[in-house]
């Protein structure tokens, strides 16, 4: 199979997700449990993004001082906390990051 | 100025933080694909058509393992699945739009188009030209990653590869994820999801991410009913 067509087959099985429930739920109510549980979708996930890259760097579970990544990212938590600001956060966490990469 | 013109502006500056975050990203991919012996063009079409960072870079790896189309789809259809949680979650405030918005919204559903989206939606409710909002959230997304796709193609391995860009994303994600946790069952939701992703980080396919925000959900649900 050619390139562009595994693309063009991933490309369609990936809109069908994302247009899944944007097109049912025109046509169905939303029961109000649902909408309860579509609450936690946002948190739950963007912390099942986070926590790996930060505790699994090299694949393994690393929490020490030496994991410049944790280290990194949990003063980004603190930054986002104090600042809750986006750019702000990427900015000091990437720059502790790169601090510790030169430093050590 | 027109409304839907000011919702389309607020929509680019809400994700303007995030594109900072994805810039680097995009440019990693466009050097992988190209290490992974994809074409330049093909590397490039990738990116609009699937059009899904994490996928992108599974299937750019697959391609170089030289597995089976079918292997290489399945990976991006199970990758991709977190995104009918997403379509579920902006689901109500979009219904009352017409078809070909649902269709253009939903191509542009991505996790950093919805992280910027949601935000507002819970803030603002489904105000009547919130689909411009989403609109510039979901296309300036868009055409960033299509820019630092080609601009990482174009440099190839010229990009050093002790620079830890790949970091900007998940900093991206801490930063949308801190001000959401506002209260015990969000907190609660998030743990038990960064708990589980870590224990299922093995899993093939990224299902660990899945199975995680599954968990986190239903904890978060389980923790609402109790306070």
């Amino acid at each position: 199979m050619s390139m562009l067509l595994i693309f063009i087959v991933g490309g369609l099985l990936t809109f069908a997700m994302r247009f899944s429930f944007i097109y049912l739920l025109g046509r169905v109510p939303v029961p109000e449990s649902v909408r309860r549980m579509l609450r936690f979708v946002p948190v739950a996930v963007f912390s099942a993004i986070v926590a790996p890259e930060l505790l699994l760097p090299s694949g393994r579970l690393d929490l020490s001082l030496g994991n410049s990544y944790l280290l990194a990212g949990t003063l980004a938590f603190i930054a986002a906390w104090w600042t809750k600001n986006t750019l702000i956060t990427i900015l000091i966490g990437m720059g502790i990051l790169l601090a510790l990469k030169l430093l050590f | 100025m027109s409304e839907r013109f000011r919702s389309l502006r607020q929509g680019i500056q809400a994700e303007f933080p995030l594109l900072v975050g994805v810039f680097p990203f995009g440019m990693i991919f466009g050097a992988a694909a190209l290490g992974a012996g994809l074409a330049p063009a093909e590397a490039q079409s990738m990116s609009s058509i699937v059009f899904a960072g994490s996928a992108q870079f599974l299937t750019a790896q697959l391609v170089h393992a030289a597995a089976p189309a079918p292997v290489i789809i399945l990976t991006i259809a199970i990758v991709n699945l977190r995104h009918v949680l997403y379509s579920a979650s902006v689901a109500p405030y979009v219904k009352h739009l017409p078809l070909r918005w649902k269709g253009l919204l939903a191509y542009l559903l991505t996790d950093e188009a919805y992280a910027a989206t949601i935000v507002h939606y819970e803030e603002e409710g489904a105000a009547p030209t919130g689909h411009w909002f989403f609109l510039g959230a979901g296309a300036s997304l868009w055409l960033t990653w299509q820019l630092s796709t080609a601009l990482g193609i174009f440099l190839g391995a010229n990009i050093p590869k002790s620079w830890p860009l790949e970091f900007a994303l998940p900093l991206t994600f801490i930063a949308m994820l801190v001000p959401m946790l506002k209260d015990r069952p969000m907190v609660a939701a998030a743990l038990s999801a960064g708990v589980v992703a870590v224990l299922g980080a093995a899993l093939p396919y990224k299902l660990g991410l899945l199975l995680a925000a599954l968990v986190g959900i239903s904890v978060g649900m389980i923790a609402e009913r109790r306070s």
